[in-house]
């Protein structure tokens, strides 16, 4: 399965190794932090909403 | 306006203004750069240029967070803000205040330090001149860099970190004039390139500073 | 036909948002995977590169999307200060990160390409050069955005800074040109004939550099739907406080 990379097996398997765990990293940063601000919001929105309606 | 450089001119000589203390680094990084190279007259010729312009560089922005930030403190940057002069009239002035007192002094003392760094015969003319021309953009990008961080409390090191990377064209051209010159090349391109950064950023930077201000004002 | 202004409407943008960042993102999964498996595993070596020539794939994406990344910051920032819609600057704020990190990813690859094509990690080359002082204005503007508190002055200073930073980082360029003349090889997807690239390349890197898009806008629309969050739940809050 594997090519034959030649003299330059390491290299070239270093770039794509860093480069898509770069990448990862990225993806993993972005999505942790939408997950936590969406969850963030929907706490302080439902208790925002009892709060309106045990006022009322 | 004249008053007003007058005023930033003589806070700067004052005791405790920071006068000399950009010139204090310089000579300090003009001897420590072959303290840690190495004593041969060569190698320190032909980093010579570029030492001493990263050095003026460095000095220059040592003194660059209290361009506004006395003010700032003490409420005087709002009423220059509410003054009869534009705003952009106010940065230009400090930013011109500025260079009289950190740059300008860098530019005529670099040759002494040139002769430290053993730098060849026909760079000196070309290191005062490129630094004449050069150093007026370095004050008014750090205007506007000053500008941005003005209400923040630890602004200082994220200044240098915003100013640095727009110093680059300025430190290259300038750099470059007075290698090519200390090589016996001509220096003219690199210097009319420079100055051609310096016009443009007096121009349009005082615009942007002046908006940058505004904002923290407001 | 509805106008692109409807999207600074922060509820609007969610919505189209909503759909679009899952549709972006697999579109972007699909064909990245679809090249990067088909430039490293079935394309052959290059005669004078051998395998390095794979690198490619990942360094002209990458590049490109360095440099679009700070346009598209450059013209969102435009927008925010002249008609003042707030998702244009929080798209800017979720573009500079994934900027960041492909003018990294470009580096990186750069450098690892360059060692044993050049002899080198790294050369002074005005191209890598350029790269990296972009890298730097790319985290001063970072910086900058988390060092001011309020969200409203930290949009407009940012926006100033990526304006008057985008001059400067054009100069740059042309500076580091003028100071070295670079061993870097020009464009690698010239039309000029004898530049050619063979399909078994362009192939794969056409369909990388339309993934790395892809991947840009499903994270840039990503990033900016958490941070239209993040200024609603900053303002609830203001308000929950102001109302005791």
């Amino acid at each position: 399965m594997m090519p034959d990379l030649g003299t330059y097996a390491a290299e070239v398997s270093l770039a794509y190794v860093v480069s898509l765990a770069l990448i990862a990293l990225l993806i993993g940063w972005v999505w942790a932090r939408g997950r936590r601000m969406k969850r963030a919001l929907d706490a302080l929105e439902t208790r925002l909403n009892r709060k309106q309606n045990g006022q009322v | 306006m004249i008053a007003l450089l007058i005023r930033d001119l003589r806070l700067a000589f004052r005791a405790g203004g920071g006068f000399g203390l950009g010139l204090g680094f310089f000579l300090i990084l003009a001897v420590l750069v072959p303290l840690g190279v190495g004593p041969d007259p060569q190698t320190l010729g032909l980093i010579a240029p570029g030492i001493l312009w990263v050095g003026a560089l460095l000095a220059c922005l040592l003194s660059l967070d209290r361009m506004f930030a006395l003010d700032h403190e003490d409420g005087s940057l709002d009423l220059l803000a509410t003054a009869p002069i534009p705003l952009e009239g106010v940065v230009a002035i400090k930013a011109l205040a500025h260079w009289l007192t950190t740059c300008l002094p860098l530019a005529l003392v670099a040759p002494v330090l040139g002769i430290l760094l053993n730098l060849p015969g026909p760079g000196y003319l070309w290191l005062v001149l490129s630094l004449l021309l050069g150093t007026p953009a370095l004050s008014m990008i750090g205007a506007f860099g000053a500008a941005l961080t003005v209400g923040l409390k630890r602004g200082g090191l994220l200044l240098s970190l915003l100013v640095l990377p727009l110093y680059v064209p300025t430190l290259v051209f300038g750099a470059q004039s007075v290698t090519r010159a200390a090589q016996g090349l001509d220096p003219l391109t690199p210097i009319l390139l420079m100055s051609g950064i310096t016009a443009g950023s007096l121009a349009l930077l005082p615009f942007a500073a002046a908006f940058a201000l505004r904002i923290n004002l407001r | 036909m509805a106008s692109l202004w409807e999207y600074a409407n922060p509820v609007k943008f969610m919505q189209t948002s909503g759909w679009l960042m899952p549709v972006a993102a697999v579109l972007a999964a699909g064909m990245i995977a679809v090249g990067l498996v088909w430039g490293f595993f079935l394309t052959p070596d290059d005669f004078r590169q051998g395998s390095t020539v794979k690198i490619i794939f990942l360094h002209v994406p990458s590049a490109l999307m360095a440099i679009n990344a700070w346009a598209m910051m450059l013209v969102t920032s435009l927008i925010w200060l002249v008609r003042r819609h707030h998702v244009s600057a929080l798209a800017a704020k979720a573009a500079a990160p994934i900027g960041a990190t492909m003018t990294l990813i470009a580096l990186i690859t750069g450098a690892i390409w360059g060692q044993p094509m050049w002899g080198t990690w790294w050369a002074w080359d005005p191209r890598l050069t350029s790269f990296l002082i972009l890298f730097l204005f790319y985290i001063g503007y970072i910086a900058l955005w988390s060092a001011i508190e309020d969200p409203d002055t930290a949009a407009d200073l940012t926006a100033v800074l990526c304006l008057v930073g985008s001059v400067f980082a054009v100069l740059s360029r042309y500076a580091a040109l003028f100071w070295n003349q670079g061993l870097h090889q020009g464009a690698s997807l010239s039309v000029a004939p004898g530049t050619r690239m063979d399909w078994s390349y362009k192939g794969p890197l056409y369909l990388c550099m339309v993934g790395f898009v892809m991947l840009f806008i499903a994270l840039v629309l990503a990033g900016t739907r958490t941070e239209i969050r993040a200024r609603r739940l900053r303002a609830l809050l203001t308000r929950e406080r102001a109302m005791g």
